[in-house]
């Protein structure tokens, strides 16, 4: 029943003489939602970039439905079916908003250089199956009016949401979610909470999800891991998070609990 | 398939107007228009829509050029009609050997993010000169003499010229050129190509092949300016290193910023400015008695670069000619 989709084995890296992320163990269930918290640079979108093979870790593995996945690229991680979104958005800004799913979806494509450039019939057809399922996507955050408009155009929230429609768009089983909510108004973050219940089921996802939002996290999250200063200091359902005496102290400081 | 074919057509038509109305020194230019047509929009492939800056392409035109005007001395083409095949072939062995070099230059320095390419494709460029000079077979510093070039055809009363054979050469590349480089640029390749400009770190995770798709816009883009070589060397039936210098890959990046980053019909048209408006101004030369040429085409440049930072189009493409008459054309009926 509980089959590991992704497992860190003590992960640690190193940039000069910090260590971001210090022996990380943890791993995730398919299906499940967890939550990756903790205080600012404790560590949490560096574990992202290692998962994702943006970053190599100078020690441990990662592994990935049981393999490896340490050394790969991170178009190949994207590949096999972990992706993510960006703390600071990184949307392809002078493309349209439908290219930018376009793009997430480049795997589906199969045809060569000739097809294109010949208007073979196979580039018609795979073009128009992708452009259908990417609005379709689109039409998920009610994006899709917005089509042919710049992605720099769009508002910030929309933007975020942008990002995670390019994210499904490959086709992932696993998606890490860095801040999704940052800089929403709290009516907005509430939405945007449901409609990631909601697509976790549709798409059958597993979610990875770090979020200052503690209401939030504690609200639709099944499992919390706590980072503090690279190390994991705790980990279990929120209850167990909300009464941590070491999470209450890394948030607050030793002083904070008098 | 009917529009690039109609497009030929016309050019070809408009050629032999040319051919008659008009004397060599302009044909000449025109010429040099469509190779830097070609130049300018292989460079966009690289400069424009990928993201990086190559700096090296007369390197590739160069070997373009001398391989494919090497060839002609080993195998001359027939004559008559049939040597239009003989110097598309030509022209497709120049662009595939600048293809291969291309693609050594760019698989080692493309894999890393930044400036490298720029540095690598300078000494790139710099380094096939220095080897072209001094290898004695293609002539070394003194130049490669004997390229077989276009030859006048006579049928009857008709006189095919070299121009005529030449012009028609030179106009099926860049028609093939644009046409490959704009549909490419509306399917998933060109769609990674522009993902990786706008952001590698991104379009990693999306799932594309960054590295690759780098190589794939850089090869591409070494083929054409190839080709662009071929032409050269054979409608001046002579090749020298010092055509191939550092500044020749200035003005193909001159074209394409003046242009605009990322637009097809910019490159045409700054390539078409670029090349014709020193010959425009040698009247005035002629007239003034000093040469002010150069200080009235960097004014131009100045001017353009403040009045549209962009370049001329941005990265806007002109509306389509045929779109526009097949409007009119629904209009009258
Ligand atoms: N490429 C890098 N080089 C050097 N130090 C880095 C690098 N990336 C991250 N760090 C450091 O690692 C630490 C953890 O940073 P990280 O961005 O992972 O924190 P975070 O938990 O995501 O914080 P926040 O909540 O502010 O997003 C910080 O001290 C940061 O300065
Ligand atoms: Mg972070």
């Amino acid at each position: 029943m509980s089959e590991k989709l992704l497992e860190a084995r003590s992960i640690t890296i190193q940039f000069g003489g910090l260590k971001a992320v210090d022996s990380l163990s943890f791993h995730i269930n398919k299906g499940e939602l967890i939550g990756l918290i903790g205080p600012n640079g404790s560590g949490k979108t560096t574990c992202f970039n290692m998962l994702t093979g943006v970053y190599q870790p100078t020690s441990g593995e990662v592994f990935f439905n049981g393999r490896v996945i340490n050394g790969l690229r991170p178009y190949q991680i994207s590949h096999l079916g972990m992706t993510r979104t960006f703390q600071n958005i990184r949307l392809f800004k002078e493309l349209t908003v439908l290219e930018n799913v376009l793009v997430g979806g480049c795997q589906q494509i199969s045809y060569g250089l000739a097809a294109p450039v010949l208007h073979l019939k196979k580039f018609f057809e795979q073009e128009k199956k992708l452009t259908q399922r990417s609005l379709e996507l689109l039409a998920i955050f009610d994006l899709e009016k917005k089509a042919n408009d710049l992605a720099s155009s769009l508002p910030y929230g929309e933007q975020r949401k942008l990002e995670i429609i390019r994210a499904l768009a490959t086709s992932p089983q696993l998606i890490c979610l860095d801040e999704p909510a940052a800089g929403m108004n709290h009516h907005e973050t509430h939405q945007l909470m449901e409609t990631i219940a909601k697509i976790r089921k549709d798409f059958n996802l597993t979610v990875l999800l770090i979020e200052h939002d503690m209401k939030l996290v504690m609200g639709i999250c099944e499992r919390i891991i706590v980072l503090d200063h690279g190390v994991k200091i705790e980990e279990g359902n929120p209850v167990l998070i909300q009464n941590s005496q070491k999470v209450i102290e890394a948030y607050l400081g030793p002083e904070g609990i008098q | 398939m009917k529009i690039p074919l109609l497009t030929l057509l016309g050019a070809l038509v408009i050629g032999v107007g040319i051919n008659f109305g008009t004397d060599a020194f302009i044909q000449l230019t025109l010429i040099y228009i469509l190779i830097n047509m070609i130049l300018a929009m292989s460079l966009n492939l690289v400069n424009g829509f990928t993201g990086q800056f190559s700096l090296g392409h007369a390197g590739f035109m160069a070997v373009g050029a001398y391989s494919s005007g090497f060839l002609s001395t080993l195998i001359p083409p027939a004559e008559g009609p049939l040597q239009i095949l003989y110097f598309l072939i030509y022209a497709g062995c120049g662009g595939l050997a600048a293809a291969i070099a291309g693609f050594l230059v760019g698989l080692p320095s493309l894999r890393l993010r930044g400036d490298y390419l720029a540095i690598v494709t300078l000494g790139f460029g710099e380094i096939i000169r220095v080897i072209l000079l001094n290898t004695p077979s293609v002539g070394g510093a003194r130049g490669m003499y004997g390229i077989k070039g276009p030859a006048d055809w006579t049928l009857g009363e008709f006189t095919f010229s070299k121009f005529l054979f030449g012009y028609a050469h030179a106009i099926f590349w860049v028609i093939v050129c644009f046409i490959v480089i704009w549909r490419l640029m509306r399917s998933a390749h060109g769609r990674a190509f522009l993902s990786v400009r706008e952001d590698e770190i991104a379009a990693e995770a999306m799932g594309i092949n960054t590295t690759s798709a780098k190589v794939r816009a850089f090869v591409l883009s070494s083929f054409f300016a190839g080709i662009a070589g071929s032409i050269f060397a054979h409608y001046s039936n002579y090749l020298n290193p010092a055509s191939f210098s550092f500044n020749r890959s200035v003005d193909a990046v001159i074209m394409v910023v003046l242009g605009g980053m990322g637009s097809l019909s910019g490159s045409l048209m700054a390539a078409a400015i670029i090349t014709a408006l020193p010959e425009l101004l040698r009247p005035l030369q002629q007239m003034t008695g000093v040469d002010l040429r150069m200080v009235i085409y960097s004014l131009c440049l100045i001017l353009l670069m403040i009045l549209r930072p962009k370049g001329l189009m941005g990265n806007k493409e002109l509306p389509s000619p045929w779109g526009w008459l097949k409007k009119k054309g629904a209009q009258h009926e």
